[in-house]
């Protein structure tokens, strides 16, 4: 029912379509869509009025925030709903920094995080704040001994680490990085969008924000955590700050937030096996696509890093043709390439890495995703990349 | 290292990546070892593609001298 009268494209039917932009969104997990249709019938009341079909809404809520909490290893009043994983951020960049005014007007964050952190802190900024970006090696790893030295300065309010790069699949040295937070008693926000998927992310940070369709939720749904103790404006501690209707764009939808617990659940329990499968799937993307396209560079950690993803840059391709290339063959990727942003900018993280920008394609795999279909997009490949740069006269220079 | 100015000048103002990388990878083997190509970029990516693609190909970026202008000598 929900494909009836859908548009398809003219070349590539999106039945037959190769999805590989898990890092955007992993497709609606089974037991999501179950739980999502469900909470239509049963969850559309408005959980905070005093009616039978109001009550049942709140169990809904109360349950989805129970077993968030569960999976993250924190308490339910810790947790709180978010429009989006981009609300998360920016809910939990805008709460630190004012609730800590008073220690500073100072955010640190690394070079590599999510746009949501970057225009946060511009924001800061604007507004007579200071932001600190802190940079990373040419794999992509936070430079610690920098992180250290700037989260330790006077007037630091808060630090902000992506767990691992969206755009690269680097995972960041958390523990040491928090560790130094801690030293310095400076709060630590931990950007696990990525992350939470695959497992326990690591200790020692006191806000935490993910995104429900990174892991099979529906879109729409973003999960913001504040640790006890964290200063929150008004000068308070937070004793959960877990008011959702509190949040900027308004109370939560709620039939998503349940379908998003519910496949919070379902993806951690088989997490181990998945991420054991992709991360083998993607050690044979990295060696065959360095090994079968000429000038390439397969980029980020290639041990230290998340299972599922993986980047690379072709020499003298123009990004945007080469992802219009790849979903004509029925290849859904994604680009950090400046022409295919909307801001025309290159992306961000593969600046600060000092890697290519032009001709970049990041593959990101999800729990549907087969070893057939990984094998025919690297049958594919050489011959899309050969015939972009046959076309654009760039052959062997 | 450039204080003697490049030896040529490779306007690329306007272009998009990887148009200003294409043109340097064409022209700089034409000059001989040693020489200094400075092209005019202002496509923001060829302030990360230039240096990445001397890496690539064992050029030495030779700097930025002013906005959008990258130098690079030929070393082989």
């Amino acid at each position: 029912m929900a494909s009836a009268g859908q548009p398809r494209t003219a070349s590539a039917s999106f039945d037959a379509a190769t999805y590989l932009d898990a890092a955007t969104a992993a497709p609606l997990h089974p037991v999501a869509r179950q739980a999502l249709l469900a909470a239509l019938d049963d969850g559309w009341a408005d959980p905070s009025r005093r009616y039978t079909q109001a009550r049942r809404a709140r169990q809904l809520l109360d349950a989805s925030r129970a077993a968030v909490a569960e999976t993250m290893g924190v308490r339910p009043d810790e947790v709180s709903f978010t429009p989006s994983g981009t609300a998360a951020l920016r809910s939990a960049v805008a709460g630190a920094l004012s609730g800590r005014v008073r220690a500073g007007r100072v955010l640190v964050h690394s070079a590599v995080e999510h746009s949501a952190v970057l225009y946060a802190a511009q924001r800061h900024e604007s507004g007579g704040g200071q932001a600190v970006p802190v940079g990373v090696d040419r794999l992509g790893r936070l430079r610690l001994d920098d992180w250290g030295a700037a989260v330790a300065a006077p007037g630091v309010a808060l630090a902000a680490l992506i767990s691992a790069s969206h755009e690269v699949g680097t995972e960041q040295p958390v523990a040491q990085a928090a560790q130094a937070c801690a030293a310095a008693g400076v709060p630590l926000l931990l950007d696990a969008a990525q992350s939470v998927p695959w497992g326990p992310v690591p200790d020692g940070w006191s806000l935490l924000a993910a995104s429900a369709r990174k892991w099979g939720g529906p879109p729409g749904v973003g999960v913001l955590v504040v640790r006890p103790g964290v200063r929150w404006p008004g000068g308070t501690e937070t004793s959960g700050v877990g008011t959702d209707a509190a949040q900027p764009g308004g109370p939560v939808d709620l039939p998503a937030v349940v379908a998003a617990a519910a496949a919070l659940r379902a993806v951690r329990a088989d997490a181990a096996a998945q991420s054991t499968r992709l991360r083998a799937l993607v050690d044979r993307i990295r060696a065959t696509v360095a090994a079968t396209v000429p000038d390439v560079e397969v980029v980020g950690d290639p041990a230290g890093r998340l299972p599922h993803l993986v980047t690379f840059s072709c020499l003298y391709v123009d990004g945007e043709a080469l992802l219009d290339a790849l979903d004509r063959r029925g290849f859904a990727v994604s680009s950090g390439s400046s022409c295919t942003a909307s801001t025309l900018r290159p992306s961000h993280v593969l600046a600060a890495m000092g890697v290519l920008t032009h001709g970049n394609v990041r593959v990101s795999l999800h729990r549907s995703t087969t070893e057939a279909e990984v094998d025919r997009f690297l049958t594919e490949l050489p011959g899309v990349v050969a015939a972009l740069r046959a076309e654009a006269g760039v052959v062997g220079l | 290292m450039t204080a003697a100015g490049p030896t040529e000048t490779l306007d690329c103002l306007g272009q998009r990546c990887p148009l200003p990388v294409v043109a340097l990878a064409r022209r700089l083997p034409q000059l001989p070892v040693g020489a200094v190509l400075r092209v005019l970029a202002d496509d923001p990516a060829a302030a990360v593609d230039i240096p990445a693609w001397c890496r690539l190909r064992g050029q030495a970026f030779a700097g930025s001298p002013a906005p959008h202008a990258y130098d690079i000598r030929r070393e082989r």
